[in-house]
């Protein structure tokens, strides 16, 4: 018996993947809240890379000014209802809290934020306002954390904004890519349809751009265009049996559960291959999902994982089961999935070596390769001049974001290579300053 | 184990914590109960002509999430016959008679204060409080505080009282009044044989910044109460140790204010409480408090080797001096002991902003120095530090030399003009005033946040 039996419905849905992080109520946000030490030169700040002003908002709901609280988090984050809640806040502004080096628990940062702009998204606080409209006006390409944050912070410079975005809904993989115990679709959108009735920016859905004609297109009508095109389809690993049924990307997974949830089916033998944090959201949703069986299989040792070691505790915490030193060598099965066949390998001087003769195979229905994304760069070819680094990472300036095109800047993943929804964010504020900037000259 | 009974001018109990005249002494089901759990005493809910009352009655003070660090009531005296109380006086002392039950009283007239005098004391009564502390609502009335404000006229009514009291007569002060030794010593030469304080300090607990209203709102508005809890306890400290050390005061001195714990309790009898009452506490938390405050009691007379109360009764009042007698040749520095330190860099910004720009600031660590040619030993980083022993305060003299204000005053050396070269600061090192403008502003919100949030302008390409 699997540890999570498979959800029927959506209420099962929600009790099997039930928010790490949920909605404090006013008492306990008066009690955490309380704690908090009003740090001198605060290394929660510091640690935040939006740069939120953190004892500050938390001062204020203490004081019982949570609409403050949250002016607070969105004057420095447009995303900071998401933030709080997918944020890997262990590692940055909760792993900085003082407390930690008192062996006390750090300040529920991420919680307290959530709550101070949930409230704010509920009671629908009037926070935001188009500054007067300066005549100019700007395309962003793709309504993810980064373009929807450079949109938020054009229209509040007094730009005209037309968001095009390929898939059907706004926030990009905050609604498509984050795990479900993370972030509910519902906060997701209402925190977007709040900022886009305040701010009035219009977004195309289900519009990719895609060709140079498009681009053209919009170079013409638009002053500045803005790339928040993020990652796409995960790598291919090129191994044999890829193609078989029940062999599929982890992105491609998570999209469908997030939109899908308990309709979706999964394994319930499943292998995930990867060591990151998407291979750890991945193998939790499985375990979530009802798979009796969780394997993660990772062609490292467990101290070489990418993921964050609490994102591993997560996954471990509901069953799933660590494989490492192991290297994929085939998909194995006629039409579905049966299996994958390995071979066991060391790390030597930073070096992954397969050790000959140690091949084996594991039984499974069902493979999620989380083995990464590749960069867009069919896409960015389109674009004359579009630099991008040895690892297919779009180049533009560290502060304002502008690319070798002068025209187009851009900011996320597609830039940074794949970071959290908090960094895109804040390199798109400042992206759309950058914008200002260069259109000001 | 310490023997924790008291003989408070001859008032006997199994321990000195007697509840207050207050609502928890409003009925003998609450004091039987309240003596069942172990309190050693009570003090009647005041009797008098029987009041009525207002809805909405107590305010409270919240710090951060604490509630109740102040507290605060418009209710009146007791508003129940006299007849009734009586009855349940006497059926509570049949059941403890070797607990201290004391009838607090307040009446008008001369005649009025001898016939519940006596009624009280046929009732069983072991002693009698006066009050003349109550300040809010009976005072209107020319009772309570307007009585324990006027020494003289708390001095006549104390006499009516004496004329025919059999028992024990206490009289309790309030605080609202600039020098509480005076009406304590109109106490005495009336002939009292104890006093108790503090009784309520007049208050307005808080406004209701929505209805623009004080609390407690009665229907929307209030009117000043009696401030009592927690944040009390320094005002009674002070108070009882004015009395305590008068020399035409000497009564035995039943403390009350703030007390909520044995430590609290441990305090007032060090500063000369042989007997302590208790309220809010009780109100907050109920009976069930009294556990803690023997069990912390009984611990701190073991630890200390005490074996009664009165081995340390007044223990600390020679050691509370007027100013002018400390020694100004003691100094203490601060420590900040490094390994302790979790770097919120509180003790930096409290010295920065509220002392003496002792502290600094240096690169690769969120552990502050002390400069400590510059510091004054004034406690204040010790005191916001949040860790436990992380920052002490240390002496640096040698502990060979004294010398006073009162002595440098008579021996001529201490400052006596405007710009006296003797003047303490006169050689201590502060910035220039300008050197504060912008000093810390990429500090308090750091670089990333000040660009992010537009007030560092990006620079243009």
């Amino acid at each position: 018996m699997a540890e999570f039996s498979t959800p029927t419905t959506e209420h099962e849905f929600a009790e099997n993947f039930a928010q790490l992080k949920p909605l404090m109520n006013r008492t306990e946000a008066l009690y955490e809240s309380a704690r908090c030490l009003f740090c001198f030169d605060a290394p929660c700040i510091q640690a935040c890379p939006s740069g939120i002003d953190i004892p500050q908002f938390i001062r204020q709901i203490n004081s019982g000014n949570d609409t403050g609280a949250a002016r607070t988090i969105y004057a420095a984050n447009y995303f900071g209802n998401a933030c709080g809640k997918v944020c890997p806040t262990e590692v940055l502004c909760e792993g900085a809290c003082v407390y930690n080096l008192q062996e006390v628990k750090p300040i529920e940062i991420g919680r307290l934020q959530s709550y101070a702009t949930t409230k704010a998204i509920q009671e629908n606080k009037k926070l935001f306002a188009p500054g007067a409209d300066n005549g100019r006006r700007v395309a962003i390409i793709g309504a993810g954390p980064a373009g929807i944050s450079c949109a938020c912070e054009l229209r509040s410079l007094g730009y005209e904004v037309d968001v095009f975005e390929a898939q059907a809904q706004p926030s990009g993989l905050t609604v498509y890519g984050v795990a479900p115990y993370k972030i509910t679709n519902e906060e997701t959108l209402a925190e977007m349809a709040y900022l886009q009735a305040q701010l009035g920016y219009s977004v195309q859905y289900n519009s990719p751009i895609s060709s140079r004609e498009q681009l053209a297109e919009l170079e013409a009508q638009y002053d500045a265009i803005f790339l928040g095109i993020g990652l796409g389809e995960t790598n291919e690993l090129g191994l044999p049996g890829e193609d078989k049924i029940n062999c599929t990307g982890a992105v491609e997974f998570i999209a469908e559960l997030r939109q899908r949830h308990h309709e979706i089916k999964v394994g319930r033998r499943v292998i995930v291959l990867g060591g990151g944090n998407t291979a750890m959201d991945a193998a939790s949703e499985s375990a979530r999902l009802g798979a009796e069986d969780v394997v993660l299989a990772y062609r490292r040792g467990k101290e070489e994982m990418g993921a964050y070691e609490f994102e591993y505790d997560l996954a471990k915490g509901v069953g799933v089961k660590g494989l490492f030193n192991v290297a994929p060598l085939e998909i194995v099965g006629e039409d579905y999935v049966t299996g994958v066949r390995f071979i066991r390998t060391e790390t030597a001087g930073g070096r992954v070596r397969e050790i000959a003769g140690s091949e084996f195979e594991l039984p499974c229905d069902m493979v999620i390769k989380a083995t990464g994304q590749a960069k867009r760069a069919g896409f960015m070819s389109l674009i004359p001049g579009l630099e991008t680094d040895g690892k297919g990472r779009i180049v533009a300036d560290a502060v304002t974001g502008q690319t070798t095109n002068p025209k187009y800047f851009a900011s996320g993943d597609a830039r940074n290579g794949g970071a959290e929804v908090v960094n895109a964010t804040a390199e798109a504020k400042l992206a759309a300053r950058g914008i200002h900037a260069f259109l000001s000259k | 184990m310490p023997d924790l009974s008291i003989d408070f001018a001859g008032i006997k109990a199994p321990n000195p914590f007697w509840l207050a005249s207050a609502p928890p002494t409003n009925s003998g089901y609450q004091v039987m109960k309240a003596f069942d759990a172990g309190w050693g005493g009570a003090v009647w809910k005041t009797l008098g002509v029987p009041v009525v009352n207002v809805s909405s009655r107590y305010g409270g003070v919240n710090y951060r999430d604490k509630r109740l660090v102040g507290f605060n009531n418009i209710e009146l005296i007791s508003d129940r016959p006299l007849a009734d109380n009586l009855r349940e006086i006497e059926e509570v002392k049949k059941r403890f008679p070797n607990h201290a039950v004391i009838a607090s009283l307040m009446v008008q007239s001369r005649q009025e204060w001898h016939d519940i005098v006596r009624a009280s004391q046929d009732a069983g009564a072991d002693g009698l409080e006066l009050n003349f502390g109550c300040p809010h609502g009976m005072c209107e009335r020319g009772m309570g505080s307007a009585v324990g404000q006027e020494p003289r006229v708390l001095q006549m009514i104390t006499e009516w009282v004496m004329e025919v009291a059999k028992v024990p007569v206490i009289v309790k002060l309030t605080p609202n009044i600039s020098d509480i030794t005076e009406p304590a010593q109109a106490a005495r030469r009336a002939g009292a044989d104890a006093i108790s304080l503090i009784n309520t300090i007049q208050s307005i607990v808080g406004v209701d910044i929505d209805q623009f209203a004080p609390y407690p709102i009665v229907d929307g508005q209030g009117t000043n109460g009696g401030y009592c809890g927690p944040a009390v306890k320094p005002i009674a400290l002070n108070m009882l140790k004015n009395c305590a050390q008068h020399p035409d005061v000497r009564l035995p001195i039943s403390g009350i204010g703030g007390i909520e714990n044995w430590r609290d309790a441990v305090e007032h009898i060090l500063l000369g409480a042989s007997s302590v009452q208790i309220c809010t506490a009780a109100m907050h938390f109920g009976f069930g408090i009294i556990r803690e405050l023997t069990s912390g009691l009984e611990e701190y007379m073991l630890d200390k080797g005490f074996n009664t109360i009165y081995d340390f009764v007044g223990k600390a009042l020679p050691n509370v001096r007027h100013w002018e007698d400390l020694n100004m040749k003691y100094k203490v520095t601060a420590h900040i002991h490094e390994e302790k330190c979790i770097g919120c860099q509180l003790c930096y910004t409290a010295c920065e902003d509220g002392a003496h720009q002792a502290i600094k600031l240096n690169a690769g660590t969120r552990v502050p120095e002390i400069i400590e040619e510059n510091c004054v030993g004034c406690n204040l980083c010790s005191l916001v530090c949040p860790v436990e022993e992380c920052i002490t305060m240390d002496r640096t003299d040698d502990g060979t030399q004294h010398l006073t204000w009162k002595q440098r005053t008579e021996a001529g050396t201490a400052p006596t003009e405007f710009n006296d070269e003797k003047a303490g600061g006169r050689h201590h090192w502060v910035p220039e005033p300008a050197a504060a403008l912008g000093k810390e502003r990429h500090k308090t919100l750091p670089g990333r946040a000040r660009v992010i949030s537009g007030e560092t302008e990006v620079p243009a390409v």
